[in-house]
């Protein structure tokens, strides 16, 4: 109640880099993208990884990118939370925006970015703390002032993990399985409320049924998140995505309702991708 | 036409291969005991001479230079215990903080190669180097005179590159996928730091801690180098209680042994044995048997730190 009531001055208010963003898209907006890369080029010290890239991401979809090893894929993902920081030598060019705010811009804090762009890994990789710890510890230093104890339940049921670990939340998140340790990372980045998850290759290192547990969990996650999902698994794609980009050598060839693009390709590169001739 | 079946052109030799294979795990114990071999015979040897001196007052007594049968160590104890004392004071977070702006902060640029490099060569230093820096520096220049501070000062320049080398490499082995899960929920590099990087490497980086103290309080020669003294009757600051109680007492306390003079065991160990008379040289092995008592009770304390902190890391 106290907390409802004090003065606006107490709320940690937004950067105001992102502060133009609205957190729940207007109907009137629905289909406004939430992400825009414009021209976007990425590169490694004088290899280009991403070139020239313009790509719409729409809100509460999930956007699959899929193409070849090598192909940027990851890149472009990793630029949409300002992973690729991290990276010595990389430059960008052309605009990434995130609600028309140019994430590469000066004025733009990736830290705060990366509370609202969440992202699961390729290989699991819990903190070596409990597993309720993995997800309190995001809300704690984001200065979350809610009930911990409900937001790490709710966003375990939501990673659809609760269940098998509801008894065991002050044991090592090390001694799930890799299937578990994947959704506990969903479940982390899910605490957050972030507005995107991005996901990269988040099934190579699982087997078959814990890929088909985490391909259910982002069919259900798409109505609270807009996910964008890389993979070089092409039935992945095909299953768990709404639209489907295909990128090769660091270019964009194809966007398109995953549907089309899987059925009727309109670039001969995509065809001969998808139908395995080579890749 | 016909090539040889494939599995003709493989000659295991399994049995000479085993053999090999145990010949080298014998080798390996053989070393082994041959060391621990050596070591017990040494410790032998030391308790043998030592032991009927390893008193009580052996230990709170200070030295005498007449009567060996009354000599004790309570000023080298007192002075080893200021100065490494001091030392991790002063070069835990300075070498931690270091090896952390190196690992996680400095861009790997030349700058900071060379001073990696440097790091690397100032571990190869002989002691006696930083006994003659110390000299330079704490003693003349800064006018520090043959204190504790200046003992201290010294021994932590000595056990700096080692205290950086080990957190340094304790820190790259913390697994880059915990930075970059930290770093993808909206934490700061400080946040990442402080909650994943330094917990995961802080095994590491006590055993530098143990390694580098277990040398600080060993060393002789750039104590010795420094002047401190080797014949010593008094504790650093003198008996606590001599002073007003409370926080202004402590800190005048505190003032006076950070400027005395002082002497150490291993000096006190090396002043004995050079010493005539046989008495006085079981009191050496005497002061050697309380030197490895406190260089393990220093490293219990260290490994029981790194365990706790294991435990309550989750």
């Amino acid at each position: 109640m106290s907390a409802v009531a004090k003065p606006a001055a107490d709320v940690p208010a937004l950067r105001p880099s992102v502060r133009g963003a609205s957190r729940v898209a207007p109907a009137a907006a629905a289909q406004a993208p939430v992400f825009r890369a414009e021209r976007l080029t990425i590169r490694y010290g004088d290899f280009a990884a991403v070139r020239e890239v313009t790509l719409d991401v729409p809100p509460r979809q999930v956007t699959a990118i899929i193409g070849p090893s090598g192909c940027g894929k990851s890149t472009l993902l990793r630029a949409m939370n300002r992973m690729n920081d991290f990276i010595p030598k990389v430059r960008v060019e052309g605009a990434l925006r995130f609600h028309n705010q140019n994430i590469y811009a000066s004025d733009c804090d990736p830290v705060d970015l990366r509370r609202r762009v969440g992202m699961v890994f390729q290989k699991p990789n819990p903190f070596p703390k409990t597993i309720f710890n993995n997800v309190a510890w995001g809300a704690r230093i984001n200065g979350y002032r809610g009930n911990l104890v409900e937001l790490v339940e709710r966003s375990l049921q939501r990673a659809a993990l609760w269940d098998e670990v509801k008894d065991k939340l002050h044991q090592s998140a090390l001694a799930l399985s890799g299937g578990q340790q994947q959704r506990l990372c969903i479940a982390r980045a899910v605490a957050l409320e972030p507005e995107v998850l991005l996901m990269d290759e988040p099934c190579s290192a699982l087997d078959p049924i814990a890929t088909a547990r985490i391909e259910d969990l982002i069919e259900q996650l798409k109505s609270l998140f807009t996910v964008v999902l890389v993979t070089h698994n092409m039935q992945q794609a095909a299953r768990a995505s709404d639209r489907t980009a295909f990128m090769y050598m660091g270019e964009l060839v194809e966007v398109d309702e995953t549907r089309t693009l899987f059925t009727n390709p309109s670039n001969p590169r995509t065809e001969d991708y998808i139908t395995g001739r080579f890749g | 036409m016909s090539a040889a079946p494939a599995d003709a052109l493989f000659e295991p030799r399994i049995d000479a291969r085993r053999r090999r294979s145990r010949l080298f795990a014998g080798a390996c114990v053989a070393v082994a005991a041959f060391t621990m071999t050596v070591l017990a015979v040494l410790l032998i040897d030391i308790a043998h001479d030592g032991w009927p001196y390893l008193t009580r007052s052996f230990l709170t007594r200070y030295p005498s230079v007449l009567d060996p049968k009354s000599g004790g160590m309570l000023s080298g104890i007192a002075g080893s215990i200021w100065i490494v004392g001091l030392t991790a004071l002063l070069a835990v977070p300075i070498g931690v903080g270091a090896a952390l702006w190196l690992e996680e902060y400095a861009p790997q640029n030349r700058l900071t190669r060379f001073i990696r490099l440097n790091i690397a060569n100032l571990a190869g230093v002989p002691s006696i180097v930083y006994g003659i820096l110390g000299l330079a520096i704490f003693v003349r220049w800064l006018h520090l005179g043959r204190s504790v501070a200046a003992g201290a000062l010294t021994m932590t320049l000595l056990v700096l590159p080692v205290v950086i080398i080990a957190s340094r490499e304790a820190l790259a082995a913390v697994p880059n996928s915990i930075r970059q899960a930290a770093y993808a929920l909206g934490a700061t590099r400080w946040q990442t730091v402080r909650s994943h990087v330094l917990p995961a490497a802080l095994p590491g980086i006590m055993t530098g801690v143990i390694l580098s103290l277990s040398r600080a309080i060993g060393e002789t020669a750039p104590l010795i180098m420094l002047g401190a003294l080797t014949y010593v009757a008094f504790v650093p600051g003198g008996a606590l209680s001599d002073y007003p109680s409370g926080a202004g007492g402590l800190l005048e306390w505190t003032q006076t042994a950070l400027t005395d003079q002082f002497t150490a065991m291993p000096i006190q160990v090396f002043n004995w044995t050079s010493q005539p008379q046989k008495d006085f040289h079981d009191l050496a092995a005497a002061g050697i048997m309380a030197l490895l008592g406190a260089l393990l009770t220093m490293n219990a304390v260290a490994i029981g730190i790194r365990a706790w902190s294991q435990r309550t890391r989750t």
